[in-house]
């Protein structure tokens, strides 16, 4: 399995969280998995719901505290 | 996903979704934040998505002298404590990440007696209304 980035979007707000993701994923190969920390709680909606719509693939949402960390995977 | 060299638009296709055209006028924080953001997400989402700048809103996308937006109510006062994406950061995002193009009014430059060298390098061409009709034509319209 590839490396796992990790993406820091603590403190900021919708669509803060998105846009890094989508920023990094850019830079991304195709099957790396990137982690999102996020205190927005819309984001934990809001990334699955971008996932699916551009057809990447969600690993999984966990949540520590007030940060969630969402895990996703580029698809394409 | 490869552009169209000559538009610089994706090509319609099963990444590609409807057209949705945002008119900005307003110079509050409130409708600016609101339209950065729907235009970044819309963007990175695969819709085509054209911003189309004019009044009160044109002089925040100059290169010098841009002003502080001003808060309509009392959500932007709060807005302006918080750590939320910066507006143009997310204008900015929109064109560098997804399928948007920003244009000025071609009209409010005239107004203002600006050149394109004066505006902020995200701002594509200035645009009239008949082009700005033709771009929007078949899709949805919103206005902030």
């Amino acid at each position: 399995m590839s490396e796992r980035k990790i993406i820091d979007a603590r403190g900021t707000y919708c669509p803060g969280p998105l846009m890094e993701l989508i920023a990094a994923m850019k830079q991304a190969e195709v099957g790396d998995e990137l982690e999102i920390l996020s205190t927005d709680e819309g984001s934990v909606n809001d990334v699955p719901e971008w996932i699916n719509k551009v057809g990447h693939e969600m690993v999984g949402t966990t949540q520590e505290g007030d940060v969630w960390h969402i895990v996703v995977r580029k698809a394409k | 996903m490869a552009r169209n060299p000559k538009s610089g638009r994706i090509p319609k296709g099963e990444d590609r979704l409807s057209k949705i055209s945002i008119t900005v006028l307003s110079g509050n924080r409130e409708k600016l934040q609101f339209a950065a953001m729907a235009a970044s997400v819309a963007a990175v989402s695969g819709y085509e998505v054209t911003v189309f700048l004019s009044m009160n809103a044109l002089p925040y996308f100059l290169r010098e002298g841009a002003p502080e937006p001003v808060s309509e109510g009392p959500f932007g006062d709060l807005m302006a404590e918080k750590n939320l994406p910066p507006f143009m950061d997310l204008f900015e995002s929109a064109v560098e990440l997804g399928d948007a193009r920003i244009y000025a009014c071609s009209m409010a430059m005239d107004v203002m007696g600006i050149k394109q060298d004066a505006l902020l390098p995200c701002v594509a061409e200035p645009m009239g209304l008949t082009k700005f009709l033709s771009e929007a034509e078949g899709g949805q319209c919103w206005s902030y």
